[in-house]
């Protein structure tokens, strides 16, 4: 590895390389995202009053948290496909202890929704981490098990709303300085990314393990340890959404959220965080989440056959794929390079 | 067969042969539903119980398997068939599956219908639908000229998928109906998929691009759900009533917040009412064939068509008098 006197200066070009490109495709989906507002308002001016955007992010808020969880495991190389399964499971456990002991209050509720969030993402982080099952393969079991679990304690049943407390279904729907409380979470937690993705070691492990994760581990990095916190880490926003899913839509059944996970991570790859790995940024994920977001909210008001709405959706993600993986050749913007070794002879 | 379910389903034998014993000049008539403990099928056996108790001189076997499987309801038929039961009344699992099974309780001089979910003609002599397309289509309409002040005004229609059938057929059924009732326009339908998130925006828009709709038809339970919650959280109650097919004790909340003013659904206990009467129907010699009209008792007569299958009656209206009571049952 380097010694240390070479990391120094070293670090400014290869740190400011990824800043400047993700910067630039920034404001290529801020470009994006305007143009869209612009087209669909020739159609529906109404859909552009400040109003309406507002309650477009609060409708988006939920794919934001989940898509932020997502993107730390993308930036890792792995996968995870259980997210809305886990939505389902951790918002019928609530549902199930609101309407048979409504005396619980909310904020225990909540916690409890993000500790058995926690708990299965852990699963899912340590069959990656300790048994060494590739994620896409590990996700997509514990996918069919968290519905399942879901299924066994609902009996089948659902959960609605006349069941629930008027706390339970009123908190995330209070407003604060003009926007519900929802919009407020999913700004909480996009500040909160942030500081974890930029600022601690945790933040820049994930970086460094998907971007090259020999190099990682040379620099003495568990790249097992690293993905199974990337996993624990979507699988707390997961289970936060559970909470916030249920009291939403004031129901809960055991296919609540069913095929979101498709969105989750179509909102990360639209936002730039790629497949394969070590790049990616909250700002980046959250426009891709409002990019889905606004567009899951235009095509109903502006008339187009939902034949054509699923088209739309699909054809727009490979655009965005496509323009990834033509991004990802220039490279320069990951960290932990396996020319790192090279640069000390500069 | 595990150990487990063979002890199940031995017991059950065991105490319905006892059973069996003590009246054997009763009419015996075997309920078989998708599962044990489903609310909907308990109300079903409360009608049947009725329409015993209302013949009279029948006994009502209630049975079924603990999940919804074909497997656990041939288990459950092959042990009705030893203990020779007059009549099966069943709700399939699975329509292809129970057929083998059920043509050899009809071999054995077992009359067989099927209710509310069909079983293949080859392996029943009749079926009872809990409705037509027709009655739906009618029913939704009606609903929603009851919502609508005078009977005037915009209707939107909020559907499941696009390719969905039964949908696809009560929406062409409510289009071909609609002139009966005048001053009542169908405006537009949108597509929720069946999934709460989609529906709710599929609301929402309809509620920003036509603010003319008054009442929206959902003939779907999720997407009724879903209507009714964004029409709550707009703060249009009492401006756009939502209605269409839902059950009771999933509406109950939409009911109650005014949301809803009343949805139809088919009512359970008297598809179980009307299932062995034709059971018995069946025993006493009436033959099923197509253009042969069977008695109902309180329900009235049921016409055979195609198939030998039959539609019940119109689906059942609830409304703030009556859905507390239907929640706690179905």
């Amino acid at each position: 590895m380097d010694t240390p006197e070479n990391t120094g200066p070293d670090e400014l070009p290869r740190r400011f390389g990824p800043i400047a490109s993700l910067v630039r495709r920034e404001l290529l989906l801020v470009g994006a995202v305007l143009v869209l507002l612009a087209l669909i308002a020739i159609r529906f001016p109404a859909f552009v009053t400040p109003a309406n955007l507002a309650s477009v992010f609060n409708d988006t808020s939920i794919l934001i948290i989940m898509a932020l969880g997502q993107a730390a495991v993308i930036i890792t190389r792995s996968i995870d496909l259980s997210v809305a399964a886990n939505v389902a499971l951790t918002g019928m456990t609530v549902a199930l202890l609101n309407a048979h002991v409504p005396e619980l209050p909310l904020l225990l509720l909540v916690a409890l929704a993000f500790l058995q969030g926690l708990v299965l993402g852990a699963v899912n982080g340590f069959l990656v981490w300790k048994v060494g099952i590739p994620s896409i393969v590990v996700t997509l079991g514990t996918l069919t098990i968290y519905r399942g679990l879901a299924f066994v304690l609902s009996g089948g049943a659902w959960i609605n709303s006349f069941q629930f407390s008027a706390g339970f279904l009123g908190v995330p729907r209070a407003e604060f300085l003009h926007l519900p409380l929802l919009s407020w979470l999913a700004v909480a937690v996009v500040a909160a990314t942030t500081l974890v993705f930029d600022r601690t070691s945790i933040g820049r492990a994930w970086f460094a393990v998907g971007g090259n994760p020999t190099a990682a581990v040379y620099a003495g990095i568990d790249a097992g340890r690293t993905r199974f916190l990337a996993f624990c880490f979507s699988g707390l926003l997961s289970g936060l959404c559970g909470y916030l899913w249920v009291s939403r839509y004031a129901v809960a059944y055991v296919d609540v959220a069913s095929g979101f996970e498709l969105d989750v991570i179509a909102a990360c790859v639209i936002g730039g965080v790629s497949i394969a790995g070590g790049i990616g940024s909250v700002g980046g994920t959250v426009l891709g989440a409002l990019f889905l977001g606004i567009i899951k909210n235009a095509l109903p008001v502006v008339n187009v056959s939902p034949f054509a709405q699923m088209a739309i959706s699909g054809a727009i993600i490979i655009a965005a794929v496509t323009l990834n993986t033509r991004a990802e050749r220039k490279g320069g913007r990951i960290i932990l390079r396996p020319q790192v070794a090279a640069i000390p002879a500069e | 067969m595990s150990p487990l379910r063979k002890l199940v389903v031995s017991t059950a034998l065991a105490s319905v042969l006892m059973a069996g014993a003590a009246q054997a000049a009763n009419v015996r008539i075997a309920l078989v539903v998708k599962s044990l403990g489903n609310g909907f099928f308990d109300a079903a056996h409360k009608g049947a119980d009725e329409a015993a108790k209302a013949i009279g001189g029948v006994e009502i076997i209630y049975t079924g398997p603990t999940t919804t499987t074909a497997e656990g309801q041939i288990d459950v038929i092959n042990a009705l068939i030893s203990q020779k039961v007059d009549a099966i009344a069943i709700s399939a699992n699975d329509k292809d599956a129970v057929v083998p099974v059920l043509k050899k309780a009809m071999q054995r001089g077992i009359k067989v219908i099927s209710w509310d979910s069909a079983v293949a003609p080859a392996g029943r002599m009749l079926h009872l639908n809990p409705s037509s397309n027709e009655l739906i289509g009618n029913m939704c309409l009606k609903l929603a000229a009851d919502a609508l002040p005078g009977g005037k005004g915009d209707a939107a229609i909020l559907s499941a998928t696009a390719t969905s059938t039964n949908q696809n057929t009560w929406i062409a059924e409510m289009k071909k109906q609609v002139s009966k009732y005048p001053g009542l326009n169908i405006v537009t339908t949108v597509y929720g998929d069946d999934l709460s998130d989609k529906s709710y925006r599929e609301t929402q828009g309809l509620l920003q691009t036509h603010p003319e709709v008054k009442v929206i038809i959902a003939p779907t339970s999720v997407g009724i759900v879903a209507a009714a919650q964004a029409v709550k959280d707009a703060g249009k109650i009492g401006q756009v009533f939502v209605t269409g097919l839902g059950l009771p004790s999933e509406m109950a909340g939409a009911v109650h917040s005014g949301a809803t003013k009343s949805f139809a659904i088919w009512n359970p206990i008297d598809l179980g009412y009307s299932a062995a009467y034709l059971a018995d129907d069946l025993v006493k010699g009436t033959k099923a064939e197509p253009g042969a009209e069977m008695p109902i008792g309180r329900m009235g007569k049921l016409k055979l068509e195609a198939n030998d299958e039959g539609a019940m009656a119109d689906p059942f209206v609830y409304d703030k008098s009556n859905v507390d009571e239907f929640a706690k049952i179905f």
